[in-house]
């Protein structure tokens, strides 16, 4: 079978179709690890965890925040379905500062009744929206 | 003959009720563009997700999962859940008319099923109540603010009645949003999860899955059901506002044409009044 040359890659949220582009190469991270995809990859269905996703096109890399969700990865294309997600420069870096600050208070002070996994979904979903908008900044 | 005081109330009747019309379609014409915004921007992922689940449900075994099971819906006694999609107001034209005509030609072309009902919407559930129909669940009242998690709460609603097997399949009736101008009422099936069956050398592959097929669909699949729900409430919101908008366009119309024609007669039956008055005059003048 020919190995197709390109990926289309579509990224949408319940909210909104973020992404629909072709390109050379996509970094998801699933839940049991990151996982690249170039064209010609086999079927997969992968969970999606909390998490930095980036894409290639000829030399030029995107990168996204995502979390959870589902990837669908075909020969020739890569659809994600995720709940949250967005663009480096859509995000908000005074909130997201003020989330991780929160989360690791919250983390610091445990209460009887925290919920520990949640305090903890929110430290990791404000570091790496934190470390995308670094990403952004640099290349702008 | 009425008289011109009269008259003249019923003018001023039409009136405010024009004015109501016109500021119901201001409105609506206000939110129909949000409404018409989100489902426009919901759409792609709930096709994505039908797209990807249609895919999946080809490949794996229907015993992977509680809601790919498929069962005899045609054997006699089998039950059947069915979402009415209408709306919480009235004031809409033929809306609330519409969904639920289609839902009784459901019922009534279902042969010997039997229908339960899962209304959302007061507007329906008004209707089916006071019939006496089997209602399963019923949520009213979200439509000011519609989020995600109404359509979470619905679809639980559903996906507990089929996996407890109190009913064998479920579908959904609502409205389309097409355009502002044009919306059609779709009956599909939600549970269980449709399946293609197997065509063109593509499908022979199966996914490599991350983590275990198995936890994949626990999370997949209630997703899906949530996205289709979350799809047809934004469709029937959106169209809601566009019918509710063309109907009270009319109405306004309608009243100032209303308005023109007792107009006319107001003035006649007041030039024959005075017609009137004067040969009174003149004829008691001649008298004299």
């Amino acid at each position: 079978m020919a190995i197709p040359a390109h990926l289309t890659l579509e990224i949408v949220t319940p909210e909104r179709l973020l992404v629909r582009d072709e390109v050379d190469e996509v970094e998801i991270p699933g839940a049991e690890g990151y996982l690249g995809v170039l064209p010609g990859h086999t079927p997969l269905l992968a969970t999606l965890q909390v998490g930095e996703l980036w894409y290639r096109k000829g030399a030029e890399r995107t990168y996204l925040s995502i979390a959870f969700g589902f990837a669908e990865v075909q020969p020739d294309r890569v659809t994600l379905l995720a709940q949250i997600a967005e663009k480096a420069e859509e995000i908000d870096v005074v909130r997201a500062g003020a989330a991780r600050q929160r989360a690791e208070d919250r983390l610091a002070r445990p209460a009887v009744d925290m919920d520990f996994e949640r305090a903890r979904i929110a430290l990791l979903k404000s570091l790496v929206r934190l470390q995308v908008a670094s990403r952004a900044r640099i290349r702008s | 003959m009425p008289s011109l005081i009269d008259l003249r109330r019923r003018i001023r009747s039409v009136k405010s009720t024009q004015q109501i019309t016109k500021a119901i379609k201001m409105v609506a014409a206000s939110k129909l563009r949000r409404a018409q915004e989100r489902i426009l921007s919901a759409r792609p992922f709930a096709d994505q997700m039908e797209r990807v689940l249609g895919n999946l449900a080809r490949r794996v075994d229907p015993s992977a999962h509680p809601l790919l099971e498929a069962r005899d819906e045609r054997r006699p006694g089998a039950r059947t859940l069915l979402l009415v999609v209408s709306a919480d107001k009235g004031l809409c034209g033929s809306f609330n008319t519409n969904v639920i005509k289609a839902a009784a030609n459901f019922i009534l072309g279902s042969g010997g099923r039997e229908v339960v009902l899962g209304l959302v919407g007061r507007r329906g559930r008004d209707y089916f109540r006071r019939r006496g129909f089997e209602v399963a669940f019923e949520h009213t009242g979200f439509f000011q603010q519609l989020s995600y998690n109404d359509a979470r709460a619905v679809s639980r609603a559903a996906i507990e009645e089929f996996t407890t097997g109190r009913v064998d399949s479920v579908y959904l009736v609502y409205t389309e949003f097409r355009s502002v101008m044009s919306q059609r009422i779709v009956t599909k099936r939600l549970l269980p999860i449709p399946r293609e069956e197997i065509t063109g050398a593509d499908a022979a592959v199966d996914y490599l899955y991350e983590p275990a097929p198995e936890q994949i669909l626990a999370d997949l699949v209630p997703r899906h059901i949530e996205v289709q729900v979350y799809r047809a409430l934004l469709d029937s919101n959106a169209s809601f506002f566009a019918v509710q908008m063309t109907a009270m366009d009319t109405a306004t119309k309608n009243s100032a044409e209303v308005i023109d024609q007792l107009t006319l007669y107001m003035n006649k039956v007041r030039q024959a009044a005075i017609t009137r008055e004067i040969i009174e005059v003149v004829s008691g003048a001649q008298a004299l």
